[in-house]
């Protein structure tokens, strides 16, 4: 299987260097619509959501308990379809929460962390897998199926849809760059990526229902929050904070603007 | 009686004054200050807009005439021609340039010199098919738009900064915000206007 895989991602490559005549893009970009196709049979995703599980279930932090009493948005306890609200305002600590800013308080309340310990590493690297990300595969992996269903009735959640948008045209750094230099118009593409209009339902909808992803071409499972700090890199920004208000804002802007989707991930990506 | 009636004024002033530039800030700019921190050479200044990026951002999908015209004629003076007047460098290195994306991220070295990422949004000589589409293919530039110095020119500035050109342009200002040196703005230049250049072939 995983030769199979490397086989498939070897061949790409040859053609994506190969002198090829231009006529022949077409190809490629079919070429690379079957690689895609390919990789969606066997998802190593898995490990993480089955990591995750384990680790909503196990008794941890200082006041040893586990996060089966977490209130994801839709009661204690409850992960099926949690995803597809959030993120959403909670009243316990008065603040609209996206699902990693929620699995930290949650971590600090029940288990007993402090914020410092439940934010450290949330990404994981070379030889050093995160918790944050497994946690993620866990629960994003019970809405799969399910439609997105992100409110605005409260006033902060349409405070932050607003201050969403707003960072989404905000243009800045060296390069003037937004997050719509790239995702504001439709069928464009860098180098042979295509990239969604996230101000469109539809683009919206597709992209934002595929995250958190097993990327291939790092082997690791990538949450939002990861997709968000590692846009505003390219953006040549200072770095995101993890969990901070801002990548909750942004979240909240684009996981409303895909609202009606279907969610189908962990999902796979080159 | 004055006295008193300044002292108390005093104070109110100042509450006055700062209370109106704290009302006067965005609340999304003062989110994003808050949210963001510095890295590497990726500073928090790098959030705070000049008056074009705020113009920009103010309108994402069309810009009034009127302000794009403003926005023209304010950047038009922030274009650079070297002093030499040597505007064609070397195409080849030019070609690397415009191949090469890292530069200003926080994960790149500040040491190594800035790529000019072109073919990221761009088509540009025929042999390179992985090209970009949020920019105009740029095949043939200066064959179609014959080799004179006014072509350079133009050339040259819209590589040094477009918004002089075409107002809210995605693209970056490569001499003005000093991605690109001068002497890489020159190969890039050759790239696209000389007529050995793979790009007019």
């Amino acid at each position: 299987m995983l030769k199979t895989r490397i086989f498939a991602i070897a061949t790409v490559m040859t053609m994506l260097t190969a002198p090829f005549v231009a006529s022949a893009q077409q190809d490629t970009i079919k070429e690379i619509e079957k690689y895609r196709a390919a990789l969606g049979d066997g998802n190593p995703a898995e490990l993480w959501e089955m990591r995750g599980e384990d680790l909503w279930k196990q008794k941890r932090g200082p006041k040893k308990a586990s996060l089966e009493q977490c209130d994801l948005g839709k009661g204690p306890g409850v992960v099926k379809g949690a995803y597809t609200v959030l993120p959403k305002y909670f009243e316990d600590t008065d603040k609209v929460e996206d699902l990693e800013s929620r699995l930290v308080t949650c971590m600090v309340m029940l288990q007993g962390f402090t914020y410092a310990q439940a934010t450290k590493d949330p990404f994981g690297g070379p030889g050093k897998k995160a918790d944050m990300e497994a946690l993620v595969a866990y629960v994003t992996a019970a809405s799969r199926g399910m439609k997105m269903n992100v409110g605005l009735s409260h006033p902060q959640e349409k405070a932050m849809y607003d201050i969403g948008k707003k960072m989404f045209f905000h243009r800045g750094g060296p390069h003037d760059f937004s997050c719509a230099t790239c995702h504001a118009a439709d069928n464009i593409r860098i180098r042979l990526q295509d990239l969604p209009n996230l101000t469109k339902q539809e683009a919206a909808q597709r992209a934002y229902t595929a995250w958190p992803a097993y990327r291939v071409s790092q082997g690791e499972l990538r949450s939002f929050q990861w997709r968000l700090f590692d846009c505003f890199r390219q953006q040549r920004f200072p770095e995101l904070e993890f969990a901070s208000k801002g990548s909750v804002a942004l979240t909240l802007y684009l996981a409303r603007n895909s609202n009606g989707g279907t969610f189908n991930a962990p999902s796979i990506k080159r | 009686m004055k006295k008193l009636a300044f002292l108390v004024a005093l104070p109110l002033a100042f509450i006055g004054a700062a209370h109106a530039q704290a009302k006067k800030e965005d609340p999304a700019l003062a989110v994003m200050k808050a949210s963001f921190k510095e890295r590497g050479q990726a500073k928090l200044d790098r959030l705070i807009q000049d008056p074009t990026m705020a113009t920009c951002s103010k309108y994402p999908q069309a810009v009034p005439a009127n302000i794009r015209k403003q926005v023209e004629s304010a950047e038009m003076k922030n274009v650079k021609f070297p002093a030499d007047g040597k505007l064609l460098g070397d195409w080849k290195l030019g070609e690397r340039i415009a191949q090469t994306g890292v530069g200003k991220q926080f994960s790149d070295d500040p040491a190594t010199p800035s790529g000019g990422n072109c073919y990221a949004c761009h088509q540009l000589a025929k042999a390179e098919i992985s090209y970009g589409t949020i920019g105009p293919s740029l095949y043939n530039f200066g064959k179609l738009r014959g080799y004179t110095d006014e072509i350079r020119k133009y050339a040259w500035g819209k590589v040094w900064n477009p918004q002089a050109y075409s107002a809210c342009s995605n693209m970056p200002r490569f001499g003005h915000n000093s991605i690109l040196t001068e002497e890489q703005i020159r190969h890039v230049v050759a790239l696209l206007m000389d007529p050995e250049s793979p790009v007019n072939k």
